[in-house]
């Protein structure tokens, strides 16, 4: 139990939870002990020595960030001995400090020149005469940060934020005595394994690490600084922008909910694309086969002439619409209610068709709600954790920093399961490489394993779930003798996962693509949740089954209806009292027949059942599976219309292209992994005549007759709320400071941090037997490799932002395919050479990058890169339920060229 | 041989067995990097990478320990490795001088090596010899109570025995 207790701090009682840091529960009540090494998110050094004070009982000074309080302590923190010897403190470290005040970059959040300004240390009253030296050279390597060790007063914050938060060790003294420099790996930052993410520039309390931007930043004290959520992935990390005459010129991580500070590289250095000279600032019509510069009702004209002809002519349903998970939630509530009731279509969809619609569907059957069942922080104290088929450290870094820390400070076993050496492998207790496309399989072996060794938790079979008998018949031919045979995983190896991951106190199920992404995606995931009921992992803190969301907003896109079957809060469609509610609401008949998803739009356009396709936020041009289809497809379209911020590979083929508002422009919220909504706020204006896609669509609707009208994006909330029961206590007034997890019903709803307590969203959790099916396309004599493809840390999705972003082209420019290195030598490939990549839908020519992350027989290829568009090889193969396209598994040739 | 690190010319044998004399993890960093420069002479960046990777230990954990402890040599000595004693009773009888004058006579400062590659001139705390003050180490060999003079026969001498 936790105990509180009363301190006493120069004559202030204050309460306190027992074992607590004194220096933090000092500040928490506004006792402001100065101190510079300490920080509330590493360790103590206890180095500085400024927070020293006084403990009853203690002889001597004590500093009080080494001190756990106990019940009924007195401290003095303030007296004449003290301050004095604070003072002269400050007076050393300012003698060996380059005190550049006047032209810092940190000036006015420099904490070392705070307190000199707080004991008043000016050139007249400091004692000690700075030290005649040479100043060291500053480190300017770094493609993200300048460092300056002049400016460096050993406190070893950055040092301990690379470490324990980052999970990184890049940093570390160097040399010693009066010669100690912070210095990354072997002594350069720009050859060291340095990833850029920033946390070392967080922490640091001086002006030693600074951003490095593409024009010098103006100073904390002549900014505006805004908190928002990070567009990137689906961590939903909260940013502090610093603003300065309509310009972002810096980004700090917000100490918030879910990330506390820390991003990743993309979050703090790659949101420079947000004012590019490229960016979209007028409509655009295609005159004469090119793209014109045209004014909004000239671009609203042709889109209603069009549209309409094509509704006359052949129907609502000749008409689809792709909605966006970059896209705020009302922005895609808009967008589904505009194809809905305004176009009249249920063809509406995104692309979390591409990425998770196998868990939407799974887990919606297995228990009855698709998505995230826990929270992010939970996962830093799980007992074990398993992780496969996400390569957490680059598509969800901050997440994977908590993983880390699970296994580094709290004890975890972790397990992964992945065919390739990613570097969470490096923490595991056990890495199983299963052959590609056999997780069904696995999943079953370890449950074999659990069943035969009695290790199910049967109190939770039996009062939670139903339809084990079956379950359990199909389960027990999965020995893990016949599981080696189909996965390549050693037997003894799978045994001992399945002990690990059932008699561990708590187990937390991680995933992501690599599990959703396959012609047997929905079973994959239905494995998932047996293998958590099963054993008991739900519906407690840092259990239950965890997809990681890829998109900011993937989750949010989903939640509010941007998917053909439902509308928001996954209301059926085909649902008469859903309809019924909705055509109330929206005040119009809507439409019974579910729609289609992303592939079978594709497939209709090239068939020419689609006519007219309206685009907001996508590209599916670079993300879509068989991109040499997908291209034949939007140019057998009548009518193409593309709202984005930049033109993209898909804007280029439209007839109408409109200028978007990016992230930083508009207001509303994303929906992170961990179902919480997260305020966004704007930061800066639009570019030229831009709209935020809310009021374009609003716009458009205009055009058909139907009133769309709102005066921002909280009143378009309201509605959410209104229309929505897990939304249903959702309100913009209600999301500072931390945000709220769906389901949160009602106005005093606190929100639900993990899903299924005591009961299952679909009453009891539902287990559904399912069998081993092979991928869809295997290797064979004319295509012997089996490709993969995925995303890296530098670049996202269709590279439309991070591409255009400096700091992260410095790290990695352009496409390559992870060869093994013995594969290599056979086909005499180099490391940086050129190689063609080819599979029976199209052909690439990238880079090789020889490593051993990829098993022998394996091709990996991101994605992000049009000129070399994985996608060209990808296989459509759907999934039969989910509809979610192969994109993990093809076979593929590989030839020098 | 000493002064011929396997590292460079892709032989890594020896270095691997370096390796193994010691249990894969964090705590044998600073037995590996000895053993190492035991048997080149110094660590190279090559080889400080290795124990990294082979101890579990990140590179900069490494980099600090080899920088922190001035036994470790980063950089490949000359083929004479002068030690000159700046130790208490070595400063009274004139050590700066003498250094000075080395440094003349090798064209070289304090920490470097000749560019022929014959001569690295270190300075130490003390060569536990005081009563010969002041004293320079050449390899294992101790020479005491230097005069300038002194000095350039000591080199030269060792000058004429690389040269044959």
């Amino acid at each position: 139990m936790i105990r509180e207790i009363a301190v006493k701090i120069d004559g202030q009682e204050v309460r306190a939870r027992e074992g607590a840091n004194l220096l933090q529960v000092a500040r928490d009540n506004g006792i402001d002990i100065p101190g510079l090494c300490y920080h509330p998110l590493v360790s103590v050094s206890g180095a500085c020595r400024l927070c020293v004070v006084k403990i009853a009982g203690r002889p001597g000074l004590v500093p009080a960030c080494t001190v756990e309080v106990v019940n009924g302590m007195e401290v003095i923190a303030f007296d004449e001995e003290l301050d004095s010897m604070r003072r002269m403190l400050i007076d050393l470290l300012l003698s060996e400090h380059n005190c550049d005040c006047m032209t810092c970059e940190s000036a006015g959040s420099c904490e070392l020149q705070d307190l000199a300004y707080r004991y008043g240390l000016d050139n007249r009253t400091r004692r000690f005469v700075a030290r005649e030296r040479v100043l060291p050279n500053p480190d300017l390597s770094s493609a993200v940060l300048n460092y300056d060790p002049s400016k460096c007063i050993i406190c070893a914050r950055c040092i301990k934020a690379c470490d324990e938060i980052q999970g990184k060790g890049v940093l570390s003294f160097a040399q010693r005595g009066l010669e100690t420099v912070v210095t990354a790996s072997l002594g350069e930052w720009e050859t060291s394994e340095c990833d850029g993410c920033g946390e070392c520039v967080q922490l640091c309390p001086t002006g030693q690490i600074m951003e490095k931007r593409p024009k010098r930043p103006p100073r904390a004290g002549e900014v505006e600084k805004v908190q928002t959520t990070c567009s990137y992935c689906g961590v939903g990390c909260q940013l502090e922008m610093w603003v300065k005459d309509n310009e972002v010129v810096k980004v700090r991580g917000a100490e918030a909910i879910p990330n506390y500070g820390s991003t990743c590289i993309k979050g703090r250095f790659g949101h420079t694309y947000i004012d590019k000279s490229d960016r979209l600032t007028t409509p655009l019509i295609r005159r004469n086969g090119s793209l014109e510069p045209a004014t909004w009702d000239e671009a609203m004209a042709v889109i209603k002439r069009n549209v309409l002809k094509i509704k006359d002519q052949y129907g609502p349903d000749a008409l689809a619409g792709l909605a966006s998970a970059k896209c705020t939630n009302e922005e895609n509530y808009l967008f589904q209610k505009f194809m809905r009731a305004c176009i009249g279509t249920n063809n509406v969809d995104h692309c979390a068709r591409l990425c998770h619609a196998s868990t939407v569907a799974g887990l919606a059957a297995a228990f009855g709600s698709g998505a995230m069942t826990n929270s992010i922080a939970e996962l830093e104290y799980a007992k074990c954790i398993l992780v496969t088929g996400s390569n957490t450290t680059e598509t969800h870094p901050v997440i994977a920093n908590l993983i880390k820390r699970a296994v580094r400070y709290h004890e975890a076993k972790l397990i992964v399961v992945d065919p390739r050496k990613i570097d969470l492998v490096n923490y595991a207790t056990l890495w199983l490489r299963q052959k590609n496309g056999t997780d069904v399989a696995w999943m079953n072996g370890m449950m074999n394993v659990i069943l035969s060794e009695g290790l199910q938790d049967e109190a939770f079979i039996k009062e939670r779930t139903e339809n084990f008998e079956e379950f359990k018949k199909v389960i027990e031919t999965y020995t893990p003798e016949r599981v080696e045979e189909i996965t390549r995983i050693p037997a003894d190896k799978l045994r001992e996962a399945a002990r690990i991951y059932a008699t561990a106190e708590t187990s937390s199920l991680v995933y992501s693509m690599g599990i959703t992404q396959h012609t047997t995606g929905t079973d994959n995931v239905l494995s998932t949740a047996n293998l958590a009921m099963l054993t008991g992992n739900m519906g407690k803190p840092a259990t239950g089954v965890n997809p990681l969301r890829g998109q900011n907003n993937v989750q949010g896109a989903c939640d509010l209806g941007a998917l053909p079957n439902v509308y928001s809060g996954y209301q059926k469609v085909a649902e008469p009292a859903v309809q019924e509610k909705f055509e109330e609401v929206w005040g119009t008949k809507l439409s019974p027949d579910v729609g289609l998803t992303v592939v079978e739009i594709m497939n209709a356009a090239a068939e020419g059942k689609v006519k007219g396709l309206i685009i907001m936020g996508e590209n599916p041009m670079v993300s879509d599976p068989n991109l040499n289809h997908v291209e034949e497809a939007l140019k057998n379209l009548d009518f193409l219309v593309v709202s984005d911020i930049f033109l993209n590979d898909t804007a280029e083929l439209a007839d109408v292209v409109l200028p978007a508002a990016s992230f930083a422009e508009t207001e509303g919220t994303f929906t992170n992994t961990e179902r919480r909504v997260l305020l966004l706020r704007k930061v800066i204006n639009a570019p030229g005549e831009a709209l935020p896609d809310w009021q374009i669509i609003c716009k458009l609707a205009g055009q058909f007759g139907y009133s769309m009208h709102y005066n921002s994006a909280a009143e378009i909330m309201d509605e959410i709320a209104e229309v929505t029961p897990i939304y249903g206590g959702i309100h913009h007034y209600r999301l500072v400071p931390d945000g709220l997890q769906w389901p949160c019903p009602s106005d005093d709803h606190p929100g639900t941090v993990y899903l299924h307590k005591g009961d299952f969203s679909r009453g009891l959790g539902h287990f559904h037997p399912v069998d081993f099916i092979p991928p869809a396309e295997l290797p064979d004599e004319g295509y012997p490799f089996i490709l993969s493809t995925g995303r890296i840390l530098f670049h996202y999705h269709t590279g439309t932002m991070s591409r255009r972003a400096e700091a992260l082209n410095a790290f990695v420019s352009e496409g390559y395919a992870e060869i093994h290195p013995n594969d290599a030598a056979r086909l005499g490939l180099e490391d940086g050479g050129r190689v063609k990549v080819r599979t029976r839908r199209g052909e690439i020519t990238t880079m090789v990058k020889t490593t051993e992350r990829v098993a022998e027989g394996s091709v990996f290829v991101p994605f992000h890169f049009a000129e070399a568009a994985a996608n060209r090889l990808t296989n459509d193969a759907l999934d039969p339920k989910a509809k979610i396209p192969e994109l993990k598994v093809a076979a593929c040739q590989i030839e020098k060229t | 041989m000493p002064h011929s690190d396997s590292s460079i010319t892709g032989v890594s044998n020896e270095v691997d067995r370096l390796l193994h004399l010691f249990a894969p993890f964090p705590a044998s960093v600073i037995p590996l990097l000895q053993e190492i420069q035991g048997h080149y002479g110094y660590i190279s960046e090559t080889n400080l990478t290795r124990v990294a990777t082979y101890a579990h230990a990140p590179k900069s954990t490494v980099y600090s320990v080899a920088t922190f402890y001035s036994q470790f040599r980063l950089t490949r000595p000359g083929k004479y490795l002068i030690r000159i004693c700046q130790g208490t009773a070595c400063h009274v009888l004139g050590a700066n001088s003498i250094c000075e004058h080395l440094e003349e006579q090798l064209g070289v400062k304090v920490g470097e090596t000749t560019g022929d590659g014959l001569f690295t001139l270190e300075s130490v705390r003390c060569l536990g010899c005081c009563s010969l003050a002041p004293v320079m180490m050449i390899r294992d060999e101790a020479y005491g109570r230097l005069t300038r003079g002194r000095v350039d026969a000591i080199i030269d001498a060792y000058r004429n025995r690389a040269e044959k």
